[in-house]
């Protein structure tokens, strides 16, 4: 028999305290709460549904050093997800049916919270020829999610064939959009700073370029497109303009997008080594602005491990990517909700209801907090504060750009089908 | 003066005046019949090139061993880029031999500022040029040499010709030369000028004809023949033609300007071979000033506060 919790005077999504109860997987009437139920004080907290990442990098199989599924869904749990979507760019790539099962089996034995794996769109990530995407959307994976992340599918003609293909089985393509001949050896945003720390800009253009071919051939196919990471003024205009003609597209945007900007490649610390990169200030108002009035539609972390020693060299020798599971949550509170630009129930769209659409996972995950709904849930305290120190975080690896930061808000626990997968800020 | 020389904005005026004073006394060793001195005895400066420079290299043997200090040269061939040891084991390997300054040459920009920031080692850095970032000891020797002929550069016109992009040179000249008062203009094809350039503290042209009437020194940049392929322009004739230092060219200088290259030369690329080795040309000086600016760097970052010529002898 699994523990019962009730959460006394709990705030939904910032609204009228109240109690919630956590019976047999399912979200109760806090009246009804059973007397063996165990009581957790919620004054306080604010409820949100568990959160839902459609951009993890799990790194196993093959690069376990730096992640492994279990380590990597404990920091999901940590930050308040109880849905992870893994990207396929592990050794061997996640473009068979095999590995994908093969994630999503390790995701439900580490139980810290569910693995959605992503398919690669082509076979090994290559861009040339495209991946079994039926086998992986048939298997018992139901992969819906297909990316090349990390490489960007830029031949035309392939990703046209890939958005078209995959509305067989309302599957989308998720674009990391970078043209590869404006970003060959790219190092950081294109930009005065890059011209004089002589590192290879990676101009904004070569975001743009793609995704406003990519919304025109969703468009001209009739396919719905996800951009992955968007990061730039420009991108975001474009999705407007798409949106706006009607363009099933949905996009993303990084927490350390809407906080880090570009001059922190002034002290050549690759922790601040990010593709697509850090932008310029006005960029991450664009992106915040564009999140705020749903341009953009969901927050994804891009939670990207990498081991010390990747990091711990010169910048050029560096790899990509920063960690983001544990920190999301207080980031997105810190720039979006702290500065008026959403409430509450805002970031439950945009974190939840959103990414699990998208994910075509609504069935199980991004569901409102109310009676009846699968107990995917989230205590958070938005009034506790904390001091990032990457040694306590769940991963393996330690690349977060926030270390030694103050962030509000702290994760207090997370339920996944009425199961806590953290309580008192600790993973059980 | 700061502890690591890694860009030429490490350097207030005052900081530059007095490298380029003390590289004036360091010169001035080069006419005695010994051109040694004590000053850096019983210290240790490693050469660290991953990348082949033999000119910058000697060069800072040379300043290092004129000092008497203990000089080893470290030639890591192939940098982490390509798999070898990593930087940060080579910092640590020097770090436990002992090393007071470490000069670095580096093709990754950024490499010597990690050097100095990353808690790796206590010695002294000095940047001997780091990717397309910066050679600040270039351009140190640039303005020494320019100062020789012309005098205080404040107001003076330096032109600067070529793969800006790309140049290490560039930019640390385009900043000391900023801080010492001098008014710089880089001229390069539009592809060869870095995005942002409008904010920095040069003038900008793509016509070298209109640029060099008030030039008082014209520096060639290197254009390395692979930037053709690159797309950076048409060919190798048509760079020449557009931004090379002929003849024709050198004859609407005026009379005192000086002509000036870092090295290596691409004769008949940027520069034509009776232009190199015409009157004006102070390529050769250079070289020699290198050495007596280094000397003034290291002897400022290792040593004393006490004259470096004076007393001893």
């Amino acid at each position: 028999m699994s523990t019962n919790y009730l959460i006394k005077n709990v705030s939904v999504l910032g609204g009228t305290p109240t109690d919630l109860l956590l019976q047999d997987g399912v979200i109760a009437d806090g009246a009804d709460a059973p007397d063996d139920a165990e009581v957790i004080d919620g004054t306080g907290l604010i409820a949100l549904p568990g959160l839902v990442d459609l951009h993890t990098h799990l790194r196993e199989p093959g690069r376990e050093d730096a992640e492994t599924v279990e380590s990597g869904t404990r920091a999901a749990a940590l930050g308040g997800f109880t849905a992870v979507h893994a990207m396929a760019n592990t050794e061997p790539v996640a473009d068979t049916a095999g590995v994908v099962e093969q994630v999503w089996r390790l995701g439900r034995e580490a139980g810290h919270c569910d693995v959605f794996p992503v398919g690669a769109v082509t076979v090994g990530l290559q861009g040339t020829q495209l991946a079994e995407l039926g086998a992986m959307a048939d298997s018992a994976a139901r992969v819906r999610v297909f990316s090349d992340d990390g490489k960007c599918v830029h031949d035309p003609v392939l990703m046209r064939r890939a958005l078209e293909y995959v509305k067989a089985f309302d599957g989308v393509v998720a674009q990391h959009a970078q043209e590869p001949r404006l970003t060959e050896g790219a190092q950081m945003n294109e930009g005065e700073l890059s011209g004089r720390l002589g590192l290879a800009g990676w101009p904004a253009v070569a975001e743009e370029a793609i995704i406003a071919r990519d919304v025109l051939l969703a468009e001209h196919v009739g396919s719905r497109l996800h951009v992955c990471h968007l990061s730039t003024a420009g991108s975001v205009e474009i999705v407007r303009w798409a949106k706006a003609k009607g363009v099933d597209v949905t996009a993303e945007a990084c927490p350390h997008h809407l906080l880090l900007t570009d001059e922190l490649a002034a002290t050549y610390d690759p922790i601040y080594k990010v593709n697509p990169p850090l932008r310029s200030a006005a960029d991450v108002e664009a992106v915040k602005a564009g999140l705020a009035d749903g341009t953009i539609d969901i927050v994804a972390t891009d939670h990207a491990p990498h081991p010390h020693e990747d990091k711990d060299c010169e910048w050029a020798a560096a790899a990509f990517g920063m960690l983001g599971l544990e920190t999301a949550l207080s980031i997105v509170q810190q720039t979006m909700v702290d500065t008026g630009l959403l409430d509450w129930a805002g970031v439950a769209e945009r974190m939840s209801y959103n990414p699990a659409r998208i994910g075509r996972i609504s069935d199980q995950h991004g569901r409102p907090v109310e009676v009846g709904e699968p107990a995917n849930v989230v205590l958070y305290d938005p009034r506790a504060t904390r001091t990032v120190d990457p040694a306590e975080s769940a991963s393996l690896s330690r690349n977060t750009p926030y270390r030694g930061m103050e962030l509000p808000g702290r994760v207090v626990a997370t339920f996944l089908r009425g199961k806590a997968t953290v309580l008192d800020g600790k993973v059980l | 003066m700061k502890r690591h020389l890694l860009s030429a904005a490490d350097l207030s005026r005052d900081d530059a005046e007095l490298v380029l004073s003390t590289a004036e006394e360091m010169r001035s060793l080069a006419d005695r019949p010994i051109k040694k001195l004590p000053a850096l005895r019983g210290r240790t400066v490693v050469n660290l090139f991953f990348e082949d420079s033999t000119r910058t290299r000697i060069s800072f043997e040379a300043a290092a061993k004129r000092l008497s200090a203990d000089v080893i040269n470290f030639a890591a061939k192939g940098s982490s880029l390509s798999k070898g040891e990593s930087l940060k084991d080579t910092a640590l390997t020097l770090e436990a031999m002992g090393a007071d300054a470490v000069v670095v040459r580096h093709g990754a920009s950024g490499a010597p500022h990690r050097l100095a920031h990353s808690g790796w080692v206590r010695s002294n850095v000095v940047n001997a040029g780091d990717g397309t970032h910066e050679h600040p000891t270039q351009a140190l020797l640039d303005a020494f040499t320019m100062t020789r002929h012309l005098g205080a550069l404040d107001g003076r016109r330096i032109v600067i010709v070529g793969d800006v992009l790309h140049s290490r040179v560039a930019r640390s000249n385009a900043l000391l030369l900023h801080t010492l008062g001098a008014e710089v203009t880089l001229v390069a094809p539009p592809t060869l000028l870095p995005v942002g350039i409008e904010n920095w503290p040069v003038e900008t042209s793509y016509d070298l004809d209109s640029a060099l009437p008030k030039a008082d020194a014209v520096m060639m940049l290197r254009v390395q023949r692979e930037r053709m392929h690159g797309g950076f322009f048409p060919t190798a004739r048509e760079y020449s033609r557009r931004y090379g230092l002929d003849g024709r060219r050198m004859a609407s200088l005026q009379d005192h300007t000086i002509v000036m290259h870092p090295g290596p030369m691409v004769r008949g690329m940027e520069i034509t071979a009776d232009v190199a080795d015409s009157d004006r040309s102070v390529i050769v000086e250079q070289v020699t000033n290198g050495v007596a600016v280094r000397m003034a760097v290291l002897y400022l970052l290792l040593g004393g506060s006490e004259p470096a010529v004076g007393g001893e002898e």
